[in-house]
């Protein structure tokens, strides 16, 4: 007789259970479907083709969706290792620089089987030019012994004109040229590359490379060759990668303008705008117009305080169902008074793990950024948008562009009638917070003190369930690199508050930029 | 500083917005105006090109273009993408009555070519009859098109009519591979049904010669202003080309995830469940105990029944590597657990949400809300429950769920009624009209094996009475009914 099934009152899920075992969803059967067994990407490619952008990018997007992972940057070890003279580091001939690079990778590889092995990741990025067959060979090696999956990415990129850019954003303000002049350090990087260039023997997924996993990803995506993808999450990836681009744009997300329920400090629902939300939306108007795009694309939920709002602009908009506001279930269109009267239980349980509780025939935090993943997707492929939507949508979406947990995802600050700009710049994104003016209530509802102490939750991986986790520190620490001047201010903007984003502690690098660079007034 | 008010001379309420009003089919938000709807309601559709796209194959025969075209039609429609495919063959075989030999494909036969050149051209005709006028999005046009000239023909087609194009080309040199297809699709043409198959395949291996010489692959360099997608070995290598939107990515990402090794999905609906006998939707209910009450000396009750012939079924079926999946509503569960099995629980695969009806009997939905059930018959498909979900909702829900299931190999899906006929309708190339009323009773488990062009269905009934569930359309479908028109294809319930 099969056993009985008793519900996680967090998680709403259905696990068999004995009198004595308290419900405590499973790991997935077998081990995360996911990655399983875990996975190497190896970077490939000559500096200055992208390599660290998109080896960061997709560790943000992995952790996301919640698949634990993180990027090795072999540069930052040898910049732990020695301090950085000149280009004749990378000689060929260069036998001491030769074996201190070696060392460097060797070292990288070590935290990678740490990591892969002792710390529960799943995924690690070995970010390095790779650029050798001998080198491959050794990661192919390092890979069968310890039973990891290897997947390699390759940039190839020829235009001038993209690795002159890449070189201004990112090398020129490096931690080895600091207190060079650009043109010295444009020169020096340029006579790096050379070194290179010489011994490089690019993948060839055709012939020699056949049997390997690979994308090589040709001219920033114009051109991709994809080979023997092995499993799900290679699909993914290789998905992904075809849908990022680095054409400049900026993303606006911003919630629909205060509603009726909004006023009554009743959740969920389908209400109207209130007579402040209506003001709100004529604001918004102004502000699209005076941010001066050529092009902008406005989404908005189907729920009718958001059509309200993007209609408000007279611009053609498209509604997306993803949108839609966390469902509260059983407590949809009560107040939290109401809540913590008629169901005390779920109202504790939910400040005791925000992320994870799911409300009774509702939906949690988790659900949440599993049904939001097109949306980024496609945010992804777009250039200019406005995303009208809700306080428990926008904080899954800030979450993904600025790397946040899941731990920090549902406090994160998403006040009523506040535009987030969102700009990429270097290997973060540029955050700009203009508060339009409009008053509006304060839906903001912070974690409890006396749950701050209390045990955390172990972290539930699961296929198909979606617990994003924050990129991990590097094992060296990069210094915040550059920062890009901060365009002028809004016009319409009364007061740009700099962004209540929560304590960063132990943050790491893209953190850090995004939130050296703030508007304020 | 002036205010915004008086700096756009626009009312701070607004420039008296549109009006929103909630259409009470598919309960979407929209404006009108004296009353009546707009008409421009932008929706999150798929396809959010403007222009329609125009896919085109490339390749030798026997190299799987029709297989890829049809299965590729088939996902567009599934996922609400009007697609079509035009198979230039088929153009040729209704011209050409009767074929003789491969000779007609010999590229000295001047009488063939003029003929397969015009049928090349009528399909065109056609794409753009069903681009223009018949509200098509995607057209398929699925042909060797292996010389450059064909295709730069194709290319200025597309440019005067405002398509965007998007070539597929399957490349493979491996002898197995080719000759599978002709067995599985070639053999059994309208072509060689005089032949034996040794004569056919003959035949077709030097059909397969004539275009050989000609053929102008792809090329990295040459068509590098081309979007395309070249697909090699089956799928163990891909070249992608400045993919240029949306739908083509999802294209790209479609064809990189589908395999043709063989295989087997099991779909079947969770075991009878409480809720089920008395006659009420959805619910999370457990298994019901019917059969425990009405059998006391069954050592195992009715849900217990089902759940072990379902294991029984699946050990008889001597599956290699069966992934099992549920949902996450405990009959689903408690069904998959009766199997003893490891099984991955998906919040995808939850039956449909029927928001303020959830637990109703129809009874109570006819007596509660008569207008809401009247629109549901009236168009089963696109109706939304109110604060629930409609079909076609699902049907989006369910989309990560059906390209798991082409990376997959052996599947057993335990679900739900709607979810199963969204996936059966996938599977099955069913329309938006047949899709709510496919059947999927109760102890029933369907097996799909992709076979040919197609999917065979065996459908096995394990032995064990259940309740039936099954509300065939009413045939007054009129808001101004009565109950018992409206009742009338209700299933008896306890």
């Amino acid at each position: 007789m099969p056993a009985e099934l008793t519900q996680n009152r967090i998680h709403k899920i259905w696990v068999p259970s004995s009198e004595d075992v308290p419900a405590v969803p499973p790991r997935a059967y077998g081990g995360p479907h996911l990655a399983n067994p875990p996975t190497v990407i190896v970077m490939v490619g000559l500096p200055a083709r992208g390599k660290t952008y998109i080896a960061r990018k997709l560790t943000r997007y992995l952790n996301w969706i919640g698949l634990p992972t993180k990027v090795f940057n072999v540069g930052e070890y040898r910049r732990e290792a020695v301090k950085y003279n000149s280009y004749d580091f990378f000689k060929a001939d260069n036998q001491d620089a030769v074996r201190i690079r070696h060392q460097c990778a060797l070292a990288a590889l070590h935290d990678v089987k740490t990591y892969l092995t002792e710390e529960g990741g799943h995924i690690a990025v070995f970010d390095a030019t790779n650029t050798t067959r001998d080198r491959r060979d050794l990661i192919l090696s390092f890979g069968s012994e310890n039973g990891f999956k290897i997947f390699f990415i390759e940039s190839v990129c020829d235009d001038p004109d993209v690795i002159a850019t890449n070189i201004m954003e990112v090398k020129v303000s490096c931690p080895d040229y600091q207190g060079r002049n650009t043109a010295d350090a444009v020169e020096d990087f340029q006579k790096r590359i050379e070194c290179y260039r010489a011994l490089y023997q690019p993948l060839d997924p055709n012939e020699y490379d056949r049997n390997l996993s690979i994308i090589k990803v040709i001219d920033v995506g114009r051109r991709f060759v994809v080979n023997q993808v092995q499993d799900h999450i290679q699909s993914r990836i290789v998905y992904y990668l075809m849908n990022i681009h680095v054409q400049p744009r900026s993303i606006y997300l911003c919630r629909h303008g205060e509603s009726e329920d909004n006023l009554q400090g009743r959740l969920g629902g389908d209400s109207g705008l209130s007579a402040q939300g209506r003001k709100f939306a004529a604001a918004l108007t102004c502000f699209v117009e005076q941010q001066n795009l050529s092009e902008v694309k406005v989404w908005s939920s189907q729920l009718r305080r958001s059509i309200q709002t993007a209609e408000a602009l007279g611009m053609p908009y498209e509604q997306w169902k993803a949108l839609d506001e966390i469902d509260a279930g059983v407590c949809e269109e009560m107040t939290y008074e109401e809540i913590k009267e008629k169901y005390p239980e779920e109202f504790a349980l939910r400040d005791q793990d925000k992320f994870h509780y799911r409300y009774p025939r509702g939906e949690s935090y988790q659900d949440l950024v599993q049904r939001v993943e097109p949306v980024i997707m496609e945010l992804e492929r777009q250039e200019n948008v406005l995303v009208i939507c809700h306080q428990a949508v926008m904080r899954c979406l800030l979450a993904y562009f600025l790397d946040k947990s899941a731990e920090e995802l549902p406090y994160l600050k998403c006040p009523l009638h506040t535009v987030l700009k969102l700009t990429p710049v270097a290997y973060g994104c540029k955050v700009e917070s203009i508060f339009l003016n409009v008053d509006g209530v304060n839906t903001q509802r912070d974690k409890p003190e006396e749950i701050k102490k209390g045990p955390t939750v172990p972290l539930l991986q699961r296929r198909n369930s979606i617990t994003p986790l924050t990129s991990p520190e590097p094992s060296k620490k990069l210094r915040v690199t550059s920062i890009s001047p901060t365009p002028p201010p809004s016009p319409c903007s009364a007061s740009a508050l700099p962004p209540a984003l929560p304590r960063q502690g132990l943050r790491r690098n893209g953190s850090d930029l995004h939130e050296a660079v703030q508007v304020f007034h | 500083m002036a205010s915004a008010e008086e700096r756009t001379g626009m009312s701070l309420l607004g420039t008296s917005p549109r009006q929103l009003t909630q259409n009470p089919l598919k309960k979407i938000w929209m404006p009108y105006k004296n009353g009546h709807p707009e008409q421009h309601i932008s929706q999150r559709r798929v396809c959010m090109t403007n222009c329609p796209t125009l896919i085109v194959t490339v390749g030798l025969p026997a190299r799987g273009k029709t297989y890829i075209s049809k299965k590729l039609t088939r996902y567009l429609n599934w996922i609400g993408v009007p697609t079509k495919e035009f198979n230039v063959g088929q153009y040729r075989r209704d011209c050409v009555k009767i074929y003789k030999s491969f000779e007609f494909f010999h590229p000295d036969n001047e009488e063939g070519l003029k003929i397969r050149k015009q049928c090349a051209s009528a399909a065109m005709n056609d794409v753009q009859q069903y681009l223009g006028e018949e509200g098509g999005q995607v057209a398929v046009f699925d042909a060797t098109n292996t010389t450059r000239e064909r295709r730069e023909t194709i290319i200025r087609f597309a440019e005067h009519n405002g398509y965007k194009v998007f070539f597929v080309e399957s490349v493979c040199e491996d002898p197995d591979v080719i000759a599978e297809n002709i067995v599985q699709v070639k053999l059994g043409s309208p072509d060689y049904t005089d032949c034996n198959s040794e004569e056919a395949i003959e035949d077709f291996m030097k059909r397969i010669k004539c275009y050989e010489n000609s053929y102008e692959t792809l090329d990295e360099v040459m068509d590098r202003e081309l979007s395309f997608i070249k697909i090699i070995d089956v799928g163990r290598r891909y070249v992608v080309n400045r993919v240029l939107d949306h739908i083509q990515s999802r294209i790209v990402y479609y064809l990189m995830n589908i395999h043709i090794t063989p295989r087997s999905i099991y779909l079947c609906r969770h075991g009878e469940s409480d809720l089920n006998v008395k006659g009420r939707i959805g619910g999370d209910s457990g298994l019901s105990i019917r059969g425990k009450e009405a059998c006391s000396f069954a050592k195992f009750c009715l849900w217990s029944s089902f759940a072990k012939c379902l294991a029984k079924f699946i050990q008889d079926q001597n599956i290699k590597d069966l992934k099992v999946w549920t949902s996450q509503m405990k009959r689903t569960i408690q069904t998959a657990e009766a199997l003893g099995v490891p099984y991955e629980q998906w919040k995808a695969l939850n039956e449909i949400d029927a928001g303020v009806c959830e637990e109703m009997r129809y009874e109570e939905i006819q007596e509660h809300y008569p207008l809401e059930f009247a629109l549901r018959d009236q168009d089963k498909y696109r109706y939304r429950y109110p604060k629930g979900e409609s079909y076609e909702d699902l049907v989006q829900r369910l989309e990560p769920v059906i390209m798991e299931l082409e990376r997959q190999e052996n599947v057993l899906v335990i679900c739900h009624q709607a979810v199963m006929r969204c996936l059966l309708a996938y599977f099955l190339d069913k329309s938006a009209e047949e899709l709510p009323y496919l059947k999927c009773p109760l102890h029933t488990v369907l097996k799909l094996t992709p076979v040919a062009y197609g999917c065979r269905v065996e459908s096995i009934f394990l032995k064990v009475v259940a309740v039936n569930t099954h509300r065939g359309k009413p045939e007054n479908v009129n808001i101004h009914r009565s109950s018992e028109d409206a009742l009338q294809t209700v299933p008896p319930h306890l």
